[in-house]
């Protein structure tokens, strides 16, 4: 008797249990803790495409997408535990969401044999997909992004930057110290002078560091910020009347979280991006009919075109592309987390499937190779406007100085792979 | 005068306005350290939930809306009306005071007599507690807090300085809108504790609350005072530190500038708060003047704790607090 109500439960139990789906993505989300205002946009975007991947075509090849939402909170250990407490479900990918938890992943994950794509942060150097087999930073790096914002403030001023003076008000950190290394040897190509202002962790109290500023007078300011970092900061140069349309954010510094706290002072604030902005896009649009209006969001439905939203759909859409990629190579619908490493080594997504996937013109096509393992490294600038509260692309995509970087991700690269006892491979 | 001297004025004028922000948040812990001998660790976040509250009832939104939501399948987020910045403080007020009460009733009238080292524990677990009750109350999203403070650069002091020296001092308007708020909440607290009957008896529950008990004062009604007392002096530092920066889960961090001057002034004298705020203030923004482009700036925030550890070791009540003498 007692046998068979044990083998009752445990029959309840499994039945119980979800079977999980063939295609799992966990998502190490953060919509709680103070970094929460730039966590939900991009969770709530990766979420909604791929709910509208499943509601429309039922999935990616016949199988359905399973996101495993785990929270993080912004935080390495979490991170971690999520890490830890999901890469045993079928995990095809991690998006880690955060310098401190990619860094902590590439060991584990590359051991473990699960890609990681850090998107646009992270070690820069991992594009060296020669050292780096399991980790991928498309579409865009922080040395990308200094040098492209240079590029951009030498349009502006006709062609040359000699005798100029550019600051860089970074977080005090390894993500905030990234572009500094690039920005001197750009400083010295191009002979302006380069002037780095920390900013130590929240960055609640910057008016020691907009006092130096309003001394110093630099022609531009650019700005490697997070969180509450950012809008003090552009709160702080409004109070100084620093001319907006020279303060240029990276993508990290240029969401409506960052902009909007400022009010007016604000308008004309200038950030990079590596995606485009607002909701003319069809795909944007069936999101809204498919998935927001038929309440199958995963938030509220208010961050729709956000620049956040807009960067969880592009997430979302590139690792749908690298699954249907790998599916077609493999000739499986369910493909292993290997595949899936290999599809993201070989990623091409061109204009004309930008288009075919309600995405037109919404990022520079994507194009991997065994030894690039971040494409097409092009950023382009978008300026807030405060009083319609949107963002506007100004420019095309801007190569950066690949003469002045390759050279910097090749030493770097290779000192990693020393440091960790890698031996480069191959790339034909 | 020379460029340097003048441009170090500035930072002092600035360091001085910064102090007093500092100083803000400081107070609050002084007020229930001084009345309950609890160093209140949640101070911070009171200050972020009173901000969160204030904002959004200025802009009617729905409180738990997500928990309504999820649970009853549906949408609300606003009741579709705005509260003027006035009424809404009075509000919140009602807000902070209902808290105060809620702490005292279910946390802290429990752990009468205990050692100081669980009361602390307890204000840890509420801090928590309290982060993610706002987050539940009023979601995680970054508001923009404006109830009517000018911001920005002061035309009178820039063009006065530009006359006199030929270079424009900066002063930030809202920096001084919370130096006169702070000056006249410093006259009001120490008007309320010297010369009212209430606060006469929160002095004598701090002294000595069983001797204060003994002679029929109420030890719940002044603990509840004290809170609220805290939880206003939260909402104002709220208002000011979320005007400069939005109202998100960050501001809850600004206790970290507090404690410094904790450790500067005293735990236990509102006065030594302003002081201590005051010097800290000035000397990180002059430290970073003078010595943050030689070491790679960013100094202000270990600057500060070395300031007051050294006065920690001179003076370990601090500038202005009570000696502490026990006897064997």
């Amino acid at each position: 008797m007692k046998l068979k109500m044990i083998a009752a439960a445990a029959a309840a139990l499994m039945t119980a249990v979800p079977a999980y789906a063939d295609l799992t993505i966990p998502a190490l989300n953060y919509r709680t803790g103070p970094y929460a205002p730039s966590g939900i946009p991009y969770a709530d975007g990766y979420s909604d495409y791929m709910t509208l991947l499943n509601e429309r075509d039922g999935g990616i090849g016949g199988e359905r997408i399973n996101v495993l939402e785990c929270e993080t909170g912004y935080n390495t250990e979490k991170g971690v535990e999520c890490y830890e407490q999901t890469k045993g479900q079928g995990s095809l990918l991690y998006i880690p969401q955060s310098t401190g938890i990619t860094y902590q992943l590439i060991p584990k994950a590359s051991a473990d044999g699960i890609p990681v794509w850090s998107m646009a942060y992270g070690r820069t150097s991992a594009v060296n997909g020669k050292v780096f087999e399991w980790i991928f930073n498309l579409p865009v790096t922080y040395w990308d992004g200094a040098s492209v914002a240079v590029k951009y403030a030498m349009e502006q001023e006709g062609g040359s930057l000699e005798g100029k003076k550019i600051a860089l008000v970074y977080h005090n950190s390894a993500y905030g110290k990234e572009p500094i290394r690039t920005l001197e040897a750009l400083a010295a190509k191009h002979g302006f002078e380069f002037v780095p202002i920390a900013v130590d962790h929240p960055g609640q109290e910057q008016k020691s560091q907009w006092l130096q500023i309003r001394r110093e007078r630099p022609d531009y300011v650019f700005m490697w910020g997070w969180g509450v970092m950012n809008s003090v900061a552009i709160q702080e140069a409004a109070n100084i009347r620093y001319p907006m349309d020279k303060f240029i954010g990276v993508w990290w510094s240029g969401s409506e979280a960052d902009v909007v706290p400022a009010g007016e002072g604000a308008n004309g604030y200038k950030s990079l991006t590596f995606h485009g902005a607002g909701t003319d896009f069809p795909a944007l649009q069936e999101i809204k009919t498919t998935v927001i209006d038929a309440g199958k969001n995963a938030g509220d439905g208010s961050k729709w075109g956000e620049v956040g939203y807009n960067r969880g759909v592009y997430a979302a859409a590139m690792t749908a592309e690298a699954i249907r990629q790998a599916q077609e190579k493999t000739g499986n619908a369910a493909i292993t987390a290997a595949d899936m490493r290999d599809a993201l080594e070989n990623l091409t997504v061109s204009d004309a499937r930008f288009e075919e996937i309600g995405l037109g013109g919404f990022a520079p096509a994507v194009s991997q190779t065994c030894g690039a393992h971040s494409t097409p490294r092009l950023a382009a600038v978008q300026q807030w406007n405060a009083a319609d509260k949107t963002w506007t692309v100004l420019t095309d995509y801007i190569e950066p100085d690949f003469e002045i970087i390759d050279p910097l991700i090749q030493e770097d690269s290779m000192a990693y792979a020393t440091e960790a006892g890698i031996t480069p491979r191959e790339c034909n | 005068m020379p460029e340097q001297l003048l441009f170090a004025m500035e930072v002092i004028l600035n360091g001085l306005m910064a102090g007093v922000l500092y100083a803000l948040v400081a107070l609050g812990f002084v007020l229930i350290f001084k009345a309950s001998g609890v160093f209140n660790y949640a101070q911070g976040v009171l200050a972020l939930f009173a901000a969160l509250t204030l904002v959004g009832i200025m802009e009617g939104q729905v409180p738990f809306s997500h928990l309504i939501n999820a649970i009853f399948g549906t949408d609300l987020h606003h009741f579709g009306w705005e509260i003027p910045a006035i009424a809404a403080i009075l509000l919140t007020m009602v807000v902070m005071v209902a808290l105060a009460y809620l702490v005292n009733h279910y946390i802290m009238r429990h752990l009468v007599n205990q050692d100081p080292i669980i009361l602390f524990m307890a204000t840890i677990g509420l801090a928590y507690f309290l982060e993610g009750f706002g987050d539940l109350m009023w979601g995680s999203d970054i508001k923009n807090l404006d109830v009517g403070l000018p911001q920005g650069l002061n035309g009178f002091i820039d063009e006065t300085t530009f006359n006199a020296f030929g270079y424009g001092f900066f002063i930030d308007n809202l920096d001084i809108v919370a130096s006169v708020v702070a000056a006249l909440l410093v006259v009001a607290l120490v008007i309320f504790a010297q010369y009212t009957k209430q606060g006469r008896a929160m002095r004598a529950v701090a002294d000595d609350h069983q001797a204060a008990l003994s002679v029929g004062i109420s030890l719940n009604f002044i603990w509840v005072m004290v809170w609220s007392v805290a939880g206003f002096v939260a909402l104002v530092a709220g208002i000011m530190w979320g005007s400069k920066s939005g109202v998100q889960f960050s501001l809850s961090l600004i206790a970290l500038k507090a404690l410094p001057v904790l450790m500067l002034g005293g735990f236990t004298s509102i006065p030594g708060a302003i002081v201590g705020g005051l010097i800290v203030g000035v000397g990180e923004k002059l430290f970073e003047f003078a010595i943050g482009p030689m070491v790679g700036g960013a100094t202000e925030n270990w600057f500060a704790y070395v300031l007051a550890l050294v006065v920690l070791v001179f003076r370990p009540q601090g500038l202005f607090g009570d000696k502490i003498i026990e006897r064997v």
